[in-house]
C-alpha cells in the first residue's frame, strides 16, 4: 500500500521574518473561483463608476495674454514648454509645471497668426497679420529653470517683411526650412532673408499649413477657397488639390502613419484622408456642433484633439466616428488653437478668453508616480471594462458626458435635421427612376472633386 | 487502485528540457478554456427549400457567419489571446505548484476500500495523523459541522446546545464561555493521544437546540439556527443578531459571492437575507412542507432544496417559483450535495437509492444501493456517504462519471452520524456525530494547491481584512444567480414570437366590438336617420372591426394545418409519397 496525504508545513507557506513579504500561492482552476464571470462583470461596473467619479479632467488655467489666444506652438526639444501668441501681437512662452509665463516676445504690431519652433527648440519663428516674420531665440532649459518668474522680454533674432498679411506657419519636423502661408506659401530658411521658394494655385488665401512628419519635402495646406492642397518642395508646382463643401481651416498629419491626416472642417467635422488616395475619406469624426478651429495629433498617433467654435474640446480615436471625451468649462469661450502634449498625457486648449487651459488627456488618470501593485491593478480594471462594455449598464455609464445646454440642444438639432434630410432623400430616391439617385456615401458626400 | 490523483506522479525536475516545460496537451488545456471559443471560419448550411429529398445544390445557401473584417479580426486577436493564457495557465499548473496531491494506491490483492483508519495513520507523517482524532461529547450531539472556505477553521455545533469554532490548525478551542463549558473541556474530550488542544478557539453553550451553523464570509462570524429563531455570533461569542424573521430554521446556507444567508424553516419557508445590509432579499413558502436539506450549488449559486415528497427544487431569490423541479426519489429526500464543477448532482432518499445527476441534461447517470443520511462532496470529486455508523467514500476512477467504492469507515457501535464533510484544502473528512466529532483521514480528497487570492488556510489578520473589504467590492446582486453563470455577457438568442392565447384574441375582439359600438353616428338628414338604418350601420362598423382579426386567426389555423399535413407527408414512405395530397385542404 502506498498513501499519501496533503501535508503542508506552516513554514513553508508563511514568510520567515516580519520584513519579508507575504508569500502568494496561485492556483488558476476554475473550480476554485465561481461564478468568475459574474464577478468580472460587477468588477466592470465598479471600474466604471469609478472612472467616472474620478474624472477630474481640468488642471488648470494659465491667464495672461491680454487678447484672445490665437496661435500655440510645442517645443519639440523641452516638454514643458509652451509658446502662445494673442490677437494683440503678443508672444509668450509658458511653463506648463507651474503654470507660469517664462518671457514674453513682443514686437508684432498685429494679430500673431503662426507660430512654430525649430526641431532643435532653438528658434521660434512667428508670423502675423503685420506682413512680418520674426525669428526668436528661445531661452534655454537651464535657464527657464533658474528664473521661471522672470519676465525677460527678447528682441527678435531677424524680422522678414512680406507683401502680404500671414496666416500660418509651420517648420520641417526635420531640416532648416520653414513655411508661411497667407496670399500664398513661401518657403524660408533660418538664414535668408528672402523666401527660398513660393507656391501659388488660385487667388484665395491660404489659412493653415503643416509638415509632414515622415517626407520633410511634403507640405499640405488649407485654403479658404475650400480647398486642401499638397505641395512637394522638389516640386515647381503644387501636387494635388482637393476641394471641399466647406472650408478647412487647420490640418494635422497622423505622426505614426504620416502617410494620413485629418482636416478639421467648417461644417463641424473632421475627415481623416489618406493622402495618396483622395476621393474618399477614410474616416468621418462627427460631434461638433460648430466649426472646428484647430487640430492636433497625439504623439502616439492613436487619437487627436479638436478645438471647436461651440466652446469645447473633444478628443478622438483616429479612427472613431465620434469624440471619446468633451472638455468644457463655463469660462471657456470659443477655442481657437489646441495642442497635445509631446508626451501624450495633457491636452492644452487657447480660447477667445484670453487664457490657456490644461487638460488631462485621460480624464480619470491618476497623475504621479504609481507603484507597479497600482498600475496593474488599473491595467486590470481597464481590461476588465473593455471586456463587458457592450452590456448596457457599462456602457450608459462610461458612455455618459454632461453638455453644456447650448451644445446638447444644437447637437439634439442637428440629429434632427440630419434625419429629416434623410428622410427627404430617401423618399425622392423612392420616387425617382431607379439607379437615377445612387446613395452616396459621407466620406465621399462632402468632396467635390480632385485636381492634379 | 487509480486512486492516484494526476499531478501526484514524481517529478524529475533535473532531466527536464525547456521543449518539455513548453509542451502542454490539449487536454491540459481544455479545463481553463472555459467552453469552446467563437468558430469564425464556419460556414452555416442554410437550407432555401423544403423538399429536403433534393439535395441539389441550388437548395442550399451558404452563409458566412461574421461579415464584418474588423470584428472578425478583433474576434480572432481575443480568441488567440484566450487560447494563451489557458496555456500558460495549464503550463503552471504542471510545473509551479508547490503541492502534490494525496493518492491511495492498493498493491497486489488488496483493496483500497478495506484499508482501515489505523493502517494510514502508521504509514502517513506525525503531522498529518494529528488530523485523525475523535472527540468524544456525549452530553451535547448529535454534531453538526462547518468548514469556513480555507478549511482552517471549524465550527460544531451540538444538538442539545453546544457551540464550538476550532482552528484546525493547532487544534486550538478559541475561547470558552461559560462556566458548563470547562466542565465539558475537562470531562468530555477524549482524544487520539497526540491531540491536544490548546491555544485560540470558541466554545459556548447556548441553552436551547442548535439545528445548524453555518460560517458567513470569514471565520470571525457564524450564524447559528436555534430552536426558535436565528442568530448570529461572532467569533468570541457574543450575539450580534437576532434574526425572528425566519422562524425556527432547520437548515443554513451561505452564499460566499452573494453574502446571503439563505435558510428553510419547519414550515418549508425559504428565507434569503442580504448579511451586508441586513436586507431580506426574499422569501418563499415552497409549499412542500418541512424539510431539512438544503445545498448551495457552488458553481451557480443556486440553492437546492430536497423535500419529504422526493423532489429536489432549486432556487433563487428572484423568483417565486423554482428554477427546476425534479423528482428524484419515491420517498423523502435525505441527503444532496454537489460537485465543485456544478455539473454533478447526488441525492439520497428513503427509497434506498443514491442518485448521481447530470445537471446540464438533468437526468441520472448512476444509481447507487444504499440509505445516506448526509452526503458531501470533496473538492477532488470524492463523494462521501454515510448511514448509521458507517461512511463510505466513492471515487470516479474511470473518468466517466461512474462512481465506485473507494474507501469506507466504521464508527463505534452505536454512534449515529449527522453529517459528513471535507474539509477544504485537505484530505480530511469531518464527522459530526451522537457522540462528538470526528476526523479521518481520505488520501487525494482535497484540492493540494490553494490560492492565496481565493481562500488562504495561512491567512494573517491583515489579509484577512484586505480580503473582506475587496470580496465586499465584488459583491454579486442577487440576479446575478441563474442556473447557468456564463450566460452573462452573451447575446441572448431572439425570442420566439409568442402567439396570443385564446383569451387573448377574444379580448381583442371584444375591445374592437367595444370600440366600433361607442362610435357616434352622425345625424342624418329627415328620412334618413331611421333607426333600423342606424343599427345596420352600427352592426356593418362592428363586422368591420372584427373581420381582420378573425382573417388572421382563420389564416393561423390554415397554415397549422398545412403544417401539420406536410410533416405527416413527410413520414410516409418515399414510394408512397407521391400519392400523399399535394394542396392543403381548405
Amino acid at each position: 500500500m502506498k498513501v499519501k496525504v496533503i501535508s503542508r508545513s506552516t513554514d513553508e507557506f508563511t514568510r520567515e521574518r516580519s520584513q519579508d513579504l507575504q508569500r502568494v500561492f496561485h492556483n488558476f482552476d476554475p473550480n476554485l473561483r465561481t461564478q468568475e464571470k459574474a464577478v468580472e462583470y460587477v468588477r466592470a461596473l465598479n471600474a466604471a463608476k469609478l472612472e467616472k467619479i474620478f474624472a477630474r479632467p481640468f488642471i488648470g488655467a494659465m491667464d495672461g495674454h491680454r487678447d484672445s489666444v490665437s496661435c500655440m506652438a510645442k517645443n519639440p526639444n523641452h516638454l514643458k514648454g509652451i509658446f502662445s501668441g494673442s490677437m494683440d501681437g503678443d508672444i509668450r512662452l509658458w511653463d506648463i509645471a507651474s503654470r507660469r509665463t517664462v518671457c514674453e516676445f513682443t514686437g508684432h504690431k498685429g494679430a500673431v497668426r503662426g507660430l512654430t519652433a525649430s526641431t532643435d527648440g532653438r528658434i521660434l519663428v512667428s508670423c502675423g497679420s503685420d506682413c512680418t516674420v520674426r525669428l526668436w531665440s528661445v531661452p534655454i532649459a537651464t535657464a527657464m529653470e533658474s528664473d521661471g518668474t522672470s519676465d525677460s522680454s527678447n528682441k527678435p533674432l531677424a524680422v522678414h517683411v512680406s507683401k502680404n498679411a500671414l496666416w500660418a506657419a509651420d517648420h520641417q519636423w526635420d531640416g532648416d526650412l520653414f513655411a508661411t502661408a497667407g496670399a500664398q506659401v513661401d518657403i524660408w530658411d533660418h538664414n535668408r532673408s528672402q523666401p527660398v521658394k513660393s507656391f501659388e494655385w488660385g487667388s484665395d488665401t491660404v489659412i493653415s499649413v503643416r509638415f509632414n512628419p515622415g517626407e520633410p519635402n511634403i507640405l499640405a495646406t488649407s485654403a479658404s477657397d475650400r480647398s486642401i492642397t499638397m505641395y512637394d518642395l522638389r516640386m515647381d508646382s503644387p501636387a494635388r488639390k482637393l476641394i471641399m463643401r466647406t472650408r478647412t481651416n487647420s490640418i494635422s498629419w497622423n505622426p505614426m502613419e504620416p502617410m494620413n491626416f485629418t482636416a478639421a472642417n467648417e461644417d463641424c467635422n473632421c475627415y481623416s484622408y489618406d493622402a495618396r488616395k483622395l476621393d474618399e475619406a477614410k474616416c468621418v469624426h462627427k460631434d461638433h456642433v460648430s466649426a472646428v478651429l484647430d487640430i492636433d495629433y497625439s504623439p502616439t498617433g492613436r487619437e487627436f484633439v479638436t478645438g471647436s467654435y461651440d466652446r469645447t474640446v473633444r478628443i478622438f480615436q483616429y479612427n472613431g466616428g465620434h469624440s471619446r471625451e468633451i472638455y468644457h468649462t463655463k469660462r471657456m469661450q470659443r477655442v481657437f488653437c489646441v495642442k497635445f502634449s509631446c508626451d501624450a498625457s495633457y491636452v492644452i486648449s487657447g480660447s477667445d478668453d484670453t487664457n490657456l487651459r490644461l487638460w488631462k488627456a485621460k480624464a480619470s488618470e491618476q497623475l504621479g508616480v504609481i507603484l507597479p501593485r497600482e498600475r496593474k491593478k488599473h491595467e486590470y480594471m481597464e481590461a476588465v471594462k473593455n471586456r463587458y462594455k457592450h452590456l448596457p449598464e457599462v456602457k450608459r455609464i462610461s458612455r455618459h458626458r454632461h453638455l453644456p445646454r447650448p451644445v446638447y440642444k444644437a447637437s439634439a438639432l442637428r440629429r434632427i435635421m440630419a434625419a429629416a434630410e434623410r428622410r427627404k432623400e430617401d423618399r425622392r430616391r423612392a420616387h425617382s427612376t431607379p439607379g437615377s439617385m445612387p446613395k452616396e456615401s459621407v466620406r465621399k458626400r462632402r468632396i467635390i472633386k480632385e485636381v492634379e | 487502485m487509480g486512486a492516484r490523483q494526476e499531478n501526484g506522479t514524481p517529478r524529475k525536475l533535473a532531466s527536464v528540457t525547456e521543449e518539455e516545460i513548453a509542451n502542454v496537451t490539449d487536454n491540459e488545456v481544455r479545463k481553463y478554456l472555459r467552453g469552446e471559443g467563437a468558430n469564425l471560419e464556419v460556414w452555416t448550411i442554410v437550407v432555401t427549400s423544403w423538399d429536403t429529398l433534393d439535395e441539389s445544390p441550388e437548395n442550399f445557401m451558404y452563409l458566412q457567419v461574421i461579415q464584418d473584417k474588423k470584428l472578425k479580426g478583433q474576434l480572432a486577436f481575443r480568441e488567440e489571446l484566450y487560447g494563451k493564457s489557458a496555456k500558460a495557465a495549464a503550463k503552471a499548473e504542471k510545473w509551479l505548484m508547490p503541492t502534490e496531491g494525496g493518492y491511495l494506491d492498493a498493491e497486489g490483492i488488496e483493496k483500497t476500500w478495506r484499508i482501515k483508519q489505523d493502517t494510514i495513520a502508521r504509514e502517513v507523517d506525525i503531522s498529518s495523523s494529528k488530523k485523525q482524532y475523535d472527540i468524544v461529547l456525549p452530553d451535547f450531539g448529535p454534531y453538526t459541522l462547518d468548514f469556513t472556505s480555507s478549511g482552517r477553521y471549524m465550527a460544531a455545533a451540538g444538538h442539545k446546545g453546544h457551540l464550538a469554532i476550532i482552528d484546525l490548525q493547532n487544534l486550538g478551542v478559541i475561547k470558552e464561555l461559560q462556566d458548563e463549558m470547562m466542565l465539558i473541556g475537562v470531562t468530555g474530550i477524549v482524544v487520539n493521544e497526540n491531540v491536544e488542544f490548546r491555544g485560540r478557539g470558541t466554545l459556548m453553550y447556548v441553552r436551547e437546540a442548535v439545528r445548524d451553523v453555518v460560517f458567513l464570509h470569514n471565520e470571525l462570524f457564524f450564524a447559528a439556527a436555534q430552536n426558535k429563531y436565528l442568530y448570529i455570533y461572532n467569533r468570541d461569542g457574543t450575539e450580534l443578531h437576532c434574526l425572528k424573521e425566519h422562524g425556527a430554521v432547520l437548515k443554513l446556507q451561505f452564499l460566499k459571492n452573494h453574502f446571503l444567508l439563505a435558510s428553510i424553516n419547519n414550515f418549508g419557508q425559504l428565507h434569503y437575507q442580504d448579511v451586508t445590509t441586513g436586507e431580506m432579499v426574499n422569501s418563499y413558502r415552497t409549499g412542500l412542507g418541512r424539510s431539512d436539506v438544503l445545498q448551495v450549488n457552488p458553481f451557480n449559486g443556486v440553492i437546492a432544496s430536497g423535500h419529504s415528497g422526493g423532489t429536489v427544487n432549486m432556487w433563487k431569490p428572484t423568483s417565486a417559483a423554482p428554477l427546476v423541479k425534479m423528482l428524484c426519489h419515491h420517498g423523502p429526500v435525505t441527503g444532496l450535495a454537489f460537485h465543485p464543477n456544478g455539473h454533478l448532482m447526488a441525492t439520497a432518499g428513503m427509497d434506498k437509492k443514491i442518485k448521481l445527476w447530470d445537471l446540464r441534461k438533468f437526468q441520472v447517470l448512476q444509481t447507487l444501493p444504499g440509505h445516506a443520511k448526509t452526503l458531501d462532496f470533496s473538492q477532488k470529486g470524492l463523494l462521501a456517504t454515510a448511514t448509521g455508523s458507517f461512511i463510505q467514500v466513492l471515487g470516479d476512477f474511470s473518468g466517466s462519471q461512474k462512481y465506485s467504492r473507494y474507501m469506507g469507515h466504521s464508527m463505534a457501535k452505536g454512534y449515529q452520524i449527522q453529517k459528513v464533510s471535507f474539509r477544504p484544502y485537505e484530505d480530511v473528512l469531518g464527522i459530526g456525530h451522537s457522540m462528538g466529532w470526528s476526523s479521518i483521514l481520505i488520501p487525494g480528497a482535497g484540492e493540494p494547491n490553494f490560492d492565496s487570492w481565493v481562500a488562504n488556510p495561512f491567512e494573517t489578520s491583515k489579509q484577512r481584512r484586505e480580503k473582506e473589504v475587496r470580496s465586499l467590492l465584488d459583491k454579486l446582486p442577487a440576479e446575478a444567480i441563474m442556473l447557468d453563470p456564463s450566460k452573462i455577457g452573451t447575446v441572448r438568442s431572439a425570442r420566439k414570437k409568442e402567439k396570443p392565447t385564446k383569451q387573448e384574441r377574444e379580448a381583442e375582439i371584444e375591445a374592437a366590438v367595444a370600440a366600433a359600438k361607442s362610435v357616434l353616428l352622425k345625424k342624418k338628414t329627415k328620412g334618413r336617420n331611421k333607426p333600423s338604418k342606424l343599427v345596420k350601420k352600427r352592426q356593418q362598423g362592428i363586422e368591420r372591426a372584427k373581420r381582420p382579426l378573425l382573417e388572421q386567426q382563420m389564416e393561423e389555423e390554415l397554415s397549422k394545418k398545412k403544417k401539420r399535413k406536410m410533416s405527416e407527408d413527410n413520414q410516409l414512405p418515399k414510394s408512397l409519397q407521391r400519392f400523399a395530397r399535394k394542396t392543403a385542404t381548405a
